[in-house]
């Protein structure tokens, strides 16, 4: 099923918003990914992103109140949703699982 | 205050038209705050431009509105009431509808006439299958010592002769010549015929199709000859014309040739530019000019015609800079010319550049967009009128509008209703302008026979179908400014009060519609006075010789002794010349003399000894030709003052008994004229001569005095078919053929007079229309005017004030501008012209000034007279 799989940037805005709490709102999203992930996250993409989610139903959104920056328009907060914290949760499971099964030896060669 | 930046508003806007509702606010939130950050970080300018930039950018399928179905339902729904109540409208307010269609009407008359006459060229040639790979090769002709320049259509032999032995990378070259034809003998019978000499690629590179006979070789041997259908009809009758012999008469040393019948075509089509009767093989020419080696020589680039088939999915570029290697190597070799190549594609023959030695006819293409221009102008005036009249109605329908609104009507809804309107309209004013096309083309195709000869302006499938488009696109461009006004209407607004509605907000454009409609009205008519004028200037001007009564035949090949025995025999006829040429008539015989180490170009009619008593030309010095025999020892000259200025022999009796050289022959001035006109008004007189020859002339002059011409000419009619049954009389007055020269002017007179009317009718409808909303609207405010003790004639004073103002501006943009037009352009490009008048320039604004007073107080007399209680009460 197209909703349970999560791309990798997927993942990441994913649990951008989970970091983030009460203030995740598109602008702050983009600003907290390049802050950890030191590479350059455009609002268009992050836009896409979210839309996708919230099709997916992995996060929800409502919009906040207007204040008089951004032209008096209002945000659109989102949060994570329980199927969203699911698939995170499988996310983390896979990997730990391939985590644990590599042999220290080989890692250790190869860096 | 401290100034904030703001994103661009378009840019805004544009977000808010794609973007989905639902993700809109947040979006323009963001690129918001992106923008405040980049005011900061990269200035105002450059943070505008990422906006832009960004708004492009979310234009994804994810963030773009999607058609709502049940909107475009409830369309395809409202089509029927559109139309309904679009015809209830129409026929409420009969007076707006009429003008409306009939301005309209009257204005795409012109645009079914452009359109069918672009339809006609863009024909022109489509026959042929290979005809995007078909190239013609044309020449550019420059003189190296003075550097003129031509542009011809037509080419040497021996260039395409040339590429097509060398060039490997072409399919196909025809060759061809024009000039074939004369008098064919079949039997006892003599028929002209008319054609043009052809290679035996003919069949090869065009598609006329060939109904007997081989294609690939009936051209090939000399003395072939192929007949068009139409030709071999005459010719032959119904016989079947293949294999029998056609007797030619030439310059060879029998005096004729005979052809042999290689085949039979079917006849070119009208829209083709390469029309003959017949075809004759080229090869026939190499035997006939054998002796003539100008014929081969690589600068006679008159007659000859090569068409190149290029092989498929290849450019031009290849063979370009082979022609340009071609002409730089064999220009070092000439001392007087340099001659280039171009290739010309087949399809831009027939509507393209301006060529000398035109095959077939063409238009061209810069007249063209010239006339398109004209008429796109005058449609596009007529729509103003429609958008003009419907803003001015907006009172009336602007409750509708409001109620339809407060049901449930969407902005698109009310749009799409006036549209709709508006594209009706267009098309009833379509029905009422495809009957005066009818009318009016005949009359267009009768302006000149070049006209009829090009084009036929029949209908097609095609043609019609533009029709529609142009009805449609006319619809369109006249109703979306009403529509678009309409449709911002708000409901509440207009139901609590009609009077609220800023219509007074457009009152400038639609002064500014009027002022224009009415510039182009009285410059058109200006125009067309002016240009009048000047025609009749044109073929009323002096020549400096005497033309009256003059008759002019064309000899036709016939012994002129014969020809002029049998003219002689008419009572009428007081007295006859020969000239080799007509003067005064734009053609010009040219040649260069030599005189005392100097040179000078010259024109020169060849004339005999009666020539110049019977024109009345005035002897400054010297005398007349004597008769002289054929061979004569001494070659005589009678030369005019601008020859003797400017070759610097002192007086006009000092230059009497000079010689000076023509080629190598040696010529003695016998005779000085007084300078007279012997090319039209467009050019100044410059050194003339006329030589003497009682043979070598083409035309006889014969000074006619009559009472009856009609019997006259009849006389001289059958005083020819006794001389020559074959050919029909060619005979003109003087006078006449000076005016046929003028005809291209005549007839640019007689369409610009045509738009003028067109233009007035136009505008005249308009300011009718808005004459006639103004009185109405005010007819309130006139009534309690008067009550107060206005008198009427202060009332229609009132009234028309503004209007008559309006026109008054016009008249100031107008008729300035078109005087500096015609002082400053037009008229530049005559040497002798009249000057321009008061009456001329005037005229028009008068007469335009007259119809205005008319409508504007028939309208407004009526309201003034009203009886006040009797409108006050109404309401």
């Amino acid at each position: 099923m197209k909703g349970t799989n999560l791309g990798e940037f997927e993942e990441l805005v994913l649990l951008t918003i989970a970091a983030l709490m009460n203030d995740a709102y598109s602008v702050a999203i983009c600003d907290e990914l390049e802050k950890r992930t030191d590479r350059d996250v455009k609002l268009g993409v992050v836009h896409a992103v979210l839309n996708r989610l919230e099709e997916k139903g992995l996060v929800k959104s409502k919009l906040g109140e207007a204040t008089n920056v951004r032209g008096g328009k209002r945000k659109r907060y989102y949060s994570i949703t329980s199927a969203g914290k699911a698939s995170l949760l499988k996310a983390k499971e896979v990997r730990d699982q391939l985590w644990s099964i590599i042999p220290d030896l080989a890692l250790k060669l190869n860096v | 205050m401290s100034y904030t930046p703001r994103p661009p508003r378009w840019a805004t806007r544009f977000l808010a038209w794609y973007c989905r509702p639902e993700l809109l606010e947040d979006l323009e939130g963001d690129l918001h705050e992106y923008f405040d950050r980049h005011v900061k970080a990269k200035g105002v300018r450059r943070a505008k431009l990422i906006y832009v930039i960004d708004v492009f950018k979310f234009f994804r399928s994810y963030t773009v509105r999607k058609p709502e179905f049940i909107n475009l339902l409830i369309h395809w729904v409202m089509i029927g009431s559109y139309i309904k109540t679009s015809g209830r409208s129409i026929v409420r307010n009969k007076m707006f509808s009429t003008i409306n269609i009939f301005g309209l009407a009257i204005s795409m008359s012109v645009g079914l006439l452009l359109i069918a006459f672009l339809a006609d060229l863009n024909s022109y040639d489509r026959i042929h299958t290979k005809g995007d790979r078909i190239y013609r090769l044309i020449d550019t002709h420059v003189n190296k010592h003075h550097g003129k320049s031509i542009e011809l259509a037509s080419t040497s032999v021996v260039a395409p002769r040339r590429i097509k032995e060398e060039y490997a990378g072409i399919e196909d070259l025809v060759l061809m010549r024009s000039g074939f034809g004369g008098d064919a003998e079949v039997n006892d019978k003599v028929v002209p015929i008319e054609g043009i000499w052809s290679d035996d690629s003919f069949f090869n590179v065009f598609s006329f199709k060939l109904l007997k006979g081989n294609p690939r070789t009936a051209l090939k041997a000399p003395f072939s000859i192929v007949l068009t259908e139409k030709e071999a009809n005459r010719v032959f009758g119904d016989d079947d014309p293949m294999g029998k012999t056609i007797r030619m008469k030439d310059d060879s040393e029998k005096g004729f040739s005979e052809y042999l019948v290689t085949g039979l075509m079917e006849d070119p089509p009208k829209f083709s530019h390469i029309r003959f009767g017949a075809l004759a093989s080229f090869a026939t020419l190499d035997i006939l000019k054998k002796n003539e080696e100008y014929f081969l020589e690589w600068q006679n680039v008159w007659s000859n015609y090569a068409y190149i088939v290029l092989p498929e999915k290849s450019s031009t570029e290849d063979l370009q800079s082979y022609l340009d290697n071609l002409a730089k190597t064999e220009n070092e070799k000439m001392p007087d010319v340099s001659i280039t190549f171009t290739l010309q594609p087949f399809f831009d023959i027939a509507l393209g550049k301006d060529l000398s030695n035109q095959l077939g006819p063409t238009m061209l293409s810069s007249v063209m967009w010239i006339v398109s221009a004209l008429a796109v102008v005058v449609i596009l005036s007529a729509c103003f009128n429609y958008t003009n009249l419907s803003i001015a109605r907006s009172m009336r329908r602007s409750r509708e509008v409001g109620i339809r609104k407060v049901i449930g009507a969407l902005r698109s809804h009310v749009l799409a209703q006036f549209i709709a309107e508006a594209v009706i309209i267009s098309f009833l004013a379509l029905v009422l302008s495809f009957g005066i096309f009818l009318i009016l083309r005949p009359a267009f195709l009768s302006l000149s026979s070049e006209l009829s000869n090009l084009v036929t302006l029949d209908l097609t499938p095609s043609v019609v179908g533009y029709f529609i488009l142009l009805a449609v696109i006319v619809g369109l461009v006249a109703g979306i400014l009403p529509a678009l006004f309409f449709a911002k209407i708000k409901a509440v607004q207009v139901l609590k009060d009609v009077s609220s509605i800023k219509v007074f907000k457009n009152v400038a454009v639609r002064r500014l519609l009027i002022v224009a409609q009415y510039t182009l009205s009285l410059a058109f008519i200006a125009t067309t006075m002016i240009g009048y004028e000047q025609y009749k200037y044109f073929i009323a001007f002096d020549l400096g010789y005497k033309t009256d009564n003059i008759l002019n035949i064309r000899l036709q090949g016939n012994n002129p002794d014969v020809v002029s025995k049998a003219m002689q025999e008419i009572p009428e006829v007081s007295r006859i010349s020969r000239s080799i040429m007509v003067t005064s008539t734009g053609s010009y015989y040219g040649n260069m003399i030599k005189y005392q180490g100097d040179s000078v170009d010259i024109s020169y009619n060849t004339i005999d000894e009666h020539y110049l008593p019977i024109h009345g030309h005035k002897f400054l010095a010297g005398t007349n030709f004597r008769y002289q025999q054929k061979g004569v020892v001494e070659h005589q000259a009678i030369v005019n003052e601008k020859l003797v200025s400017r070759l610097k022999m002192g007086t006009p009796d000092q230059a009497v008994g000079e010689r000076f050289q023509i080629d190598t022959v040696n010529y003695r001035i016998v005779g000085v004229l007084k300078d007279f006109h012997y090319g039209k008004v467009d050019s100044k007189i410059d050194p003339f001569i006329f030589k003497y020859s009682n043979e070598d002339v083409s035309y006889l002059n014969a000074s006619i005095s009559s009472k009856d011409w009609i019997a006259t000419m009849e006389k001289v009619e059958e005083a020819w078919k006794k001389v020559d049954p074959i050919h029909a009389l060619d005979a003109k007055f003087y006078s006449d053929k000076i005016q046929e020269s003028y005809n291209q002017f005549q007839v640019m007179v007689k369409v610009i007079g045509f738009l003028a009317v067109l233009a007035i009718t136009i505008a005249s409808m308009g300011l009718l229309g808005m004459v006639v909303f103004t009185t109405e609207t005010r007819t309130k405010e006139i009534s309690i005017r008067k009550v107060l003790g206005a008198s009427e004639g202060s009332l229609i004073y009132l009234l028309s004030r503004g209007f008559i103002l309006l026109l008054l501006v016009s008249a100031v943009i107008a008729l300035p501008l078109t005087y500096l037009l015609f002082t400053n352009v037009i008229l530049r490009e005559f040497v002798y012209t009249a000057p321009i008048g008061m009456f001329e320039l005037f005229g028009g604004l008068v007469g335009i000034l007259i119809i205005a007073m008319i409508m504007i107080g028939s309208q407004t007399i009526r309201v003034a007279r009203a009886n006040p209680a009797s409108v006050l009460k109404s309401e």
